[in-house]
This record gives structure tokens, C-alpha cells and sequence, in this order.
């Protein structure tokens, strides 16, 4: 960590764990959820919100002083709106199959409350380069959360990861599935979603008793 | 009159907002503590999506959509503005906030004092464009169904939160684990609701929806996700037989 300072290296590992966006700030859930029954998915959606928040917070950042209070949030979805079709026409542009699949998804970046969440509560306040740092670290935050959400969707539900075979295949009855071992198709269902971040808010909390709520 | 009230069942139970695409949870998790105040911003976010869908429908019907300029003159008839879109309706979504917010504070000050300070919250609620890009994607034919589907999303919205507002309000009583307490517990709740919800799947088909998509060759793309899931499903079950 030679690069960063040790207030700046926190600003990227606190939202990973112990200020995570979706688990402790419940901030971002609604696009969060519904892309999440396969790794491929979490992953562009991980990527697109990384790139959206790390120049949107820079943006805002840049523009915090000549920004009027009064239309700040309309200042802000404007911002968000032209970075979302950057990335909306990029994946139409290289990754149409993708594009299809996360259909509106993309555009519900927009109002992703993690990005407007953190516009509004950081970049507003700070220097570009924190703000960068900042947005990078929440959106790992989130792409972790998704990543996991996926692994275990993709996995138990498919029996694929990224859409390779890994558990063998169930027509043919090799692997995990010659000794009777068969997919819970429920888990690519969009409510086990809820509930896989439900148990991992479960694990999160019972490991640090500090988050827990009254 | 059919189609009406086929996509006001659709809109509300079987493409639910929050219980199948997961849209406006952020408000739905922060806002539900209390009845009263989830019926307050139910209230506000069917108020608003009956105004942004239709309009939203237009602008999309005479600007964006490929050929939709043709109004202007033969010469503008093969441009497509689709990409848009987004900014389009995040503007339109975030000024009718604003306005109806100025409209309703000096026209009905019981309605804003009810609805008041949900509104702003609204503007970046994704159920709101969410409901517009849904608008689009499924290509709502009249302005009639779009205000329809307007209303009947933001109703389906409206239940869900009341829902889980009076399960929060009861679960304050239950012994729940204390890591599991508050947040935890409401997103276990809400998906037990949506696996309940999913059983209105075959409501207006009679339950053969998963055959459908295999015999139309015409079917769109943009299916959503829940239906795409539904054939996985089947197609395990299959591979199970």
C-alpha cells in the first residue's frame, strides 16, 4: 500500500466488509437482485456500477462547488444518466446477448440509491481523488455482495459457474450428479435471491456484534 | 376492456414490482417500519407512476423510437433516438416530481402534508423508472393501457410494502435471533412473499405459461427474467425425468 495513505486504503477496504453498501447501508438492492441467477450477470453488472460510480463520484466532485444546492439531485441524475448510456451502449455494442438479458437493469443503475447515496454523502464533500477512491471501494462493496449472490445461485441452481459445467452434467449423470445429486432449479427463482442476502446479512452480523440492530 | 384488466392482474400479482424484479426496494426496506407511513408513500409512488408511464409513453412513441420523428416530415423519419431514452426519462421522472410536489403543496395542503415528504424521496426511487423502462421494453401499445399499467404497478408496489409493514410491525413481538433482527429477517420475509407471489405465475394462462415460449418463434426477446427462470426450471425438471 505504498501508493495510498492509510486513511485513503480504509476508504477502499471499509466498504468491502464492515460498511458494506447493501448489507449494513441497504443502499442499491433493486438491480442488485433480479441479475444475480448467474455469475456472468453479476459480474458486467459489478463492472458497469464500478465504472459509473468511479467517474460519477469524480464528476461531482469536480463540479461540487459550482453545483446550486436546489437542482443538485437533478445535476446528479443527469451525470449518472450520460455515464449509464455509455455503458448501455457499449455492452449493445460488444456483449448484445448480455445487453438482453440484463434488459432494463442497466438503465435502473440511474437510481441505484448506492450512487446517489454516495454522491450525495461524499463527493459533494470531497476532493476528486478521495471521491475516486470512495467510489471504487463501494462499488466492490457491491460487486462482491453480487458475486457471492451469484456463486451460489449459479452453482446450486445450475450446476454451472459462468456457464461451465462444473459439478458434471445431470443428463448424463457424471460428476456430483452419478451419486444422486440434483440442481434446485428454485434457486434461480428471483425470491431466493432475498434470501441468500438475508443469510448473508445472518453470517455478517453474528461475526461482528456490532451491527446488530435492536 | 379484456386487455385492461388482463394487464392490471399481470402488473400487480405476476410481474409484482417488488416481489418478481425487485424494483424500489431501497425505500421499500427504509419506509416500511410503520403502516401508516408505508401507506403515505405507497400512496405517492402509484400517484406518481400514473403521471410518468403515460407521459413517458409519449415521448417515447413521438421521439424515441425508430421512425418516431416522422411527425416532423418525411426527413426525419429514419432517425432513432432509442439511445435516449434513459436521460429522457429520468428528466421527465425527477421535473413531474418537482412539479407535482409545487402543484399539490398549493392546491391540496391534507394531500402534501400526507404525501409531502415522500416525494422527493420518489424522483429516485427505481420502481419509477423502472416502471417506465418496463413500459417500453414491452412495447404497451395505446396510451389508455399505459396509463393502466401505470396505476396497476404502482398498486402492486402499494401492497407489497403494506404487506411488509404489518409483518414488520407484528415481527417486533417474535424472538427473532439477534443477528438476523431488522434487516436481516425483512429480506428472508420479502422472499418467502415472492415465492408466495410466484404462484400467481399461471393466473391468466391456466398454468401452461412454460409451453409458450417454445411453440412462438415470434417471442420477444426482452422476456423478463422470472419467465426466462421458469423455463430453466422446467427444462430441469425435464432433465430430472
Amino acid at each position: 500500500m505504498g501508493l495510498l495513505s492509510k486513511k485513503d486504503a480504509k476508504l477502499i477496504t471499509d466498504p468491502l466488509a464492515d460498511n458494506n453498501p447493501i448489507t449494513i447501508q441497504v443502499l442499491g438492492i433493486c438491480s442488485a437482485l433480479a441479475i444475480t441467477a448467474d455469475l456472468k450477470a453479476s459480474l458486467v453488472m459489478g463492472v458497469a456500477v464500478l465504472f459509473v460510480m468511479g467517474v460519477g463520484n469524480v464528476v461531482i466532485s469536480l463540479m461540487r462547488n459550482i453545483i446550486p444546492s436546489k437542482i443538485r439531485i437533478i445535476v446528479q441524475l443527469i451525470v449518472v444518466a450520460s455515464l449509464v448510456i455509455i455503458v448501455d451502449q457499449v455492452l449493445k455494442a460488444y456483449a448484445f446477448e448480455l445487453s438482453k438479458t440484463l434488459s432494463v437493469f442497466i438503465g435502473l443503475i440511474i437510481t441505484n440509491c448506492i450512487i446517489m447515496g454516495r454522491f450525495e454523502a461524499f463527493a459533494l464533500a470531497n476532493g476528486p481523488y478521495r471521491s475516486f477512491l470512495d467510489g471504487i471501494g463501494n462499488a466492490l462493496g457491491y460487486a462482491v455482495i453480487l458475486v457471492i449472490v451469484g456463486i451460489f445461485r449459479e452453482l446450486l441452481g445450475a450446476g454451472t459457474l459462468m456457464g461451465y459445467p462444473v459439478l458434471g452434467d445431470p443428463i448424463e449423470k457424471t460428476g456430483v450428479f452419478s451419486i444422486g445429486y440434483e440442481n434446485n432449479g428454485f434457486m434461480l427463482m428471483p425470491p431466493m435471491a432475498l434470501i441468500i442476502v438475508g443469510l448473508i446479512i445472518w453470517v455478517q452480523r453474528s461475526r461482528n456484534k456490532d451491527l446488530i440492530e435492536d | 376492456m379484456i386487455e385492461h384488466l388482463e394487464l392490471f392482474f399481470k402488473a400487480v400479482f405476476i410481474d409484482n414490482m417488488v416481489f418478481a424484479v425487485f424494483l424500489g426496494m431501497c425505500s421499500y426496506l427504509a419506509v416500511s417500519k410503520k403502516v401508516a407511513t408505508a401507506v403515505g408513500l405507497g400512496a405517492a409512488v402509484i400517484f406518481v407512476l400514473a403521471i410518468t408511464v403515460p407521459l413517458n409513453w409519449l415521448l417515447d412513441q413521438y421521439l424515441l423510437q425508430p421512425g418516431a420523428l416522422s411527425w416532423l416530415g418525411s426527413e426525419y423519419a429514419d432517425y432513432d433516438l432509442g439511445f435516449l431514452s434513459f436521460i429522457m426519462f429520468i428528466a421527465t421522472i425527477a421535473t413531474m416530481v418537482q412539479l407535482v410536489e409545487i402543484v399539490v403543496e398549493k392546491f391540496s395542503p391534507s394531500l402534501y402534508n400526507s404525501l409531502g415528504i415522500f416525494l422527493p424521496l420518489i424522483a429516485v426511487n427505481c420502481a419509477i423508472l423502472g416502471g417506465s423502462l418496463f413500459m417500453q421494453s414491452r412495447e404497451i401499445e395505446t396510451l389508455g393501457l399505459a396509463v393502466n399499467y401505470g396505476i396497476s404497478s404502482g398498486i402492486g408496489w402499494f401492497l407489497a410494502i403494506l404487506a411488509i409493514a404489518a409483518i414488520r410491525e407484528k415481527i417486533r413481538y417474535s424472538n427473532v435471533p439477534a443477528p438476523l433482527r431488522g434487516l436481516g429477517i425483512t429480506f428472508i420475509i420479502t422472499g418467502l412473499m415472492g415465492i408466495g407471489f410466484l404462484s400467481f405465475g399461471g393466473m391468466l394462462t391456466g398454468g401452461d405459461e412454460e409451453e409458450k415460449p417454445a411453440s412462438e418463434p415470434t417471442v420477444k426477446v426482452e422476456q423478463i427474467k422470472s419467465e426466462d427462470n421458469a423455463k430453466k426450471l422446467a427444462d430441469n425438471t425435464k432433465n430430472v425425468e
